[in-house]
C-alpha cells in the first residue's frame, strides 16, 4: 500500500505544480487487501458550511474551500472509485445553501455518496436534502467492503419536535457548536434496528467501513464531538474482524482504536476547530493516540482545512493528508500494533511545536 | 525657607481637611459592593458573548464562535505578544480587529469601544484560571 501511496502522492505533487502551483491538500484514504489488485481508493470531502449572505451572495471563504477540494479531487490519478461528502454542506440547511453546494459538487466526475450533517438537517429534518441526495442512511458494497452510512446527528424527539417555536430557530440553536441550548447527537433506535438487520446479512470476515457525521465515540459533549449511543453502535460492530469508522464534524485530525474498531476523522474544507482540550472550562477525552494537526494560522485562509484521499488496504483504511500551507500527514493502520498511527509524528519524541495546542 | 515651611503646613492642613470631609473609607467595601461590581463585569461578559455569536457584528453573517467555540484558540493570556504575521508586539484587541476585518468582512472597533471591551471580557472570562503567559506563541 505504501507503493500506491507514493505513486499517488508523486502524481498529486506533479499535478499540483502543473495545475495550481502549490501542494494539494489531500487526505487520501486507502483500503488494501492481501491481493494488491483489490486495493482501491476513494476521496472524502466534508464540512463545507456553504453560508448564504443574501440572495445569490454566499460567504466567499467557505465557497473557495469547497471549489478547491472539488477541483483537486478531479485531478487525482488513478481516479478514486467514488467520493464521500461527509455532511454539513450547508450552514443553516436552507434550499439556497444546499442548492449552491450541490451545484459546486456537481463538478465532480465521480459517484458521490452523501452523509447528513446537523447543519443540513435541523431546518426541515432532511426533507430537501433527501430530494437532492437520497436516503439519510443506507449501505452499499464495493470490491468486497461493506460500507454503511448513518445519520448520526439526530437527537431526542422532545428537543427536535417540542422545544422550538419555529424550524428556523431549531436550526440556529443546533448550528451553534458551543450553544448550551443544543442537544447531544445520536443515531437512535430506528437506525440501530436497521443497522443490526443490515449487518446480520454480512459475513463477519467482511471489512466494514462506517461513515457518520459525528464521532461514533465520546470525546467532548459540549461541542457534540460525541454520539450519545456510541457504545451501542460499537457493540453492533464488534463481531466483525475489520471495522473502520470515518467521521467529519470535528474539523480536525483525530484518530483512535477501540477494540476492533479504528476511528478516523477528516478535515473540513471551511475552517478548522480548536481541540476541545484548549477550552479551559471543559472536561474532554481526546484519544491519547491522536497526534494533533498543526495549530492553524488564521492569516492563511485555507490553513488547517483540506480534504481526504483514502486508500482501502487489507480491509483497513489509511488516510493521507496533504494539507494546505502545512506539511503532509499520513495516518495509516499499523498491522503490528493494530491501530492507526501517524507515519512521521506518532512517537512523543517526533512531535513538533505547532502540534502543541493550549 | 519660610515659604517652603508655609507650603508644607498648607499641604498638611489640606490633607487633614480632605480626610475630615470624606465620609467613606477607600480601603473598605462591603460584600454587596463586590457582588455589584462582579455583576457589572458579568454584564459585559454577557454582552461579549452576544457579540461573539452575532451575525451582524461583521458584514457577511459569519460569527466569531464559528471558528472559536467558547472563545477557544484565542489565547488572551498570551497577549501582548509578538504576532508573527503582523511583525510587532500587539495587544489582543488588535487581533480581534484583524478577525473583524478579514473572516467577518466587517469594520474594526475602537480600542475603547464598549463592544471591544465586552468581547475581551468574554474571551478572558472563558479563559479564567489559566496562568498569564505574555508573549507566548
Amino acid at each position: 500500500m505504501t507503493t500506491i501511496n507514493n505513486s499517488r502522492r508523486n502524481f498529486i505533487k506533479t499535478g499540483g505544480v502543473l495545475a495550481l502551483g502549490t501542494t494539494l491538500p489531500i487526505s487520501l484514504v486507502e483500503l488494501a487487501f492481501a491481493d494488491a489488485t483489490e486495493n482501491f481508493t476513494f476521496a472524502y470531502i466534508s464540512d463545507a458550511h456553504i453560508q448564504q449572505i443574501k440572495g445569490t451572495h454566499f460567504v466567499r471563504n467557505w465557497d473557495k474551500g469547497l471549489i478547491r477540494a472539488v477541483a483537486e479531487t478531479n485531478l487525482l490519478t488513478p481516479k478514486p472509485d467514488f467520493v464521500i461528502f461527509g455532511g454539513d454542506l450547508a450552514q443553516l440547511g436552507s434550499k439556497p445553501e444546499l442548492d449552491h453546494g450541490a451545484e459546486m459538487l456537481s463538478a465532480l466526475s465521480h459517484k458521490v455518496y452523501h452523509v447528513m450533517g446537523e447543519h443540513d438537517y435541523y431546518l426541515d429534518l432532511g426533507e430537501y436534502w433527501e430530494k437532492l441526495f437520497g436516503p439519510q442512511f443506507y449501505s452499499f458494497d464495493h470490491k468486497g467492503v461493506h460500507f454503511v452510512v448513518l445519520n448520526s446527528i439526530r437527537t431526542y424527539d422532545d428537543w427536535t419536535y417540542k422545544r422550538w417555536p419555529t424550524a428556523e430557530q431549531r436550526m440556529l440553536e443546533m448550528a451553534g457548536l458551543d450553544n448550551p441550548n443544543g442537544s447531544p447527537f445520536m443515531v437512535g433506535d430506528e437506525q440501530r434496528k436497521w443497522l443490526k438487520a443490515d449487518l446480520d446479512k454480512v459475513a463477519k470476515s467482511t471489512p466494514i467501513v462506517v461513515f457518520s457525521h459525528s464521532p461514533l465515540q465520546k470525546i467532548y459533549k459540549g461541542w457534540n464531538f460525541w454520539t450519545e449511543d456510541a457504545e451501542q453502535i460499537q457493540a453492533l460492530l464488534k463481531p466483525f474482524s475489520k471495522v473502520s469508522v470515518i467521521y467529519g464534524h470535528v474539523h480536525q485530525i483525530q484518530y483512535n482504536q477501540i477494540g476492533n474498531i479504528s476511528f478516523n476523522s477528516v478535515m473540513a474544507t471551511a475552517w478548522p476547530w480548536p481541540y476541545p482540550s484548549t477550552y479551559a472550562q471543559a472536561e474532554q477525552y481526546l484519544p491519547k493516540l491522536t497526534v494533533p494537526m498543526n495549530r492553524a494560522d488564521p492569516f492563511f485562509e485555507r490553513d488547517a482545512t483540506g480534504w481526504q484521499f483514502i486508500n482501502v488496504a487489507n480491509g483497513h483504511v489509511d488516510l493521507n493528508f496533504t494539507l494546505y500551507n502545512n506539511s503532509e500527514r499520513a495516518v495509516r493502520f499499523n498491522a503490528k500494533t493494530k491501530r492507526p498511527e501517524d507515519s512521521a509524528y506518532q512517537a512523543d519524541t517526533s512531535r513538533i511545536p505547532p502540534q502543541s495546542h493550549y | 525657607m519660610l515659604n517652603s515651611k508655609l507650603q508644607k503646613i498648607a499641604l498638611a492642613v489640606g490633607i487633614i481637611g480632605l480626610l475630615i470631609t470624606q465620609n467613606a473609607y477607600a480601603d473598605e467595601f462591603t460584600a454587596a459592593e463586590t457582588e455589584r461590581w462582579q455583576q457589572q463585569f458579568m454584564d459585559s461578559v454577557k454582552q461579549g458573548r452576544e457579540l461573539w455569536t452575532s451575525p451582524t457584528l461583521g458584514s457577511n453573517g459569519v460569527v466569531c464562535a464559528q471558528c472559536h467555540p467558547n472563545a477557544a484558540n484565542t489565547h488572551p493570556e498570551t497577549y501582548p505578544k509578538f504576532q508573527k504575521q503582523i511583525g510587532k508586539v500587539i495587544p489582543l484587541w488588535e487581533m480581534i480587529n484583524w478577525c473583524l476585518r478579514n473572516p467577518l468582512e466587517g469594520r474594526p472597533l475602537a480600542a475603547d469601544d464598549p463592544k471591544m471591551i465586552a468581547i475581551q471580557a468574554y474571551v478572558t472570562h472563558e479563559r479564567r484560571g489559566v496562568k498569564l503567559e505574555p508573549g507566548k506563541h
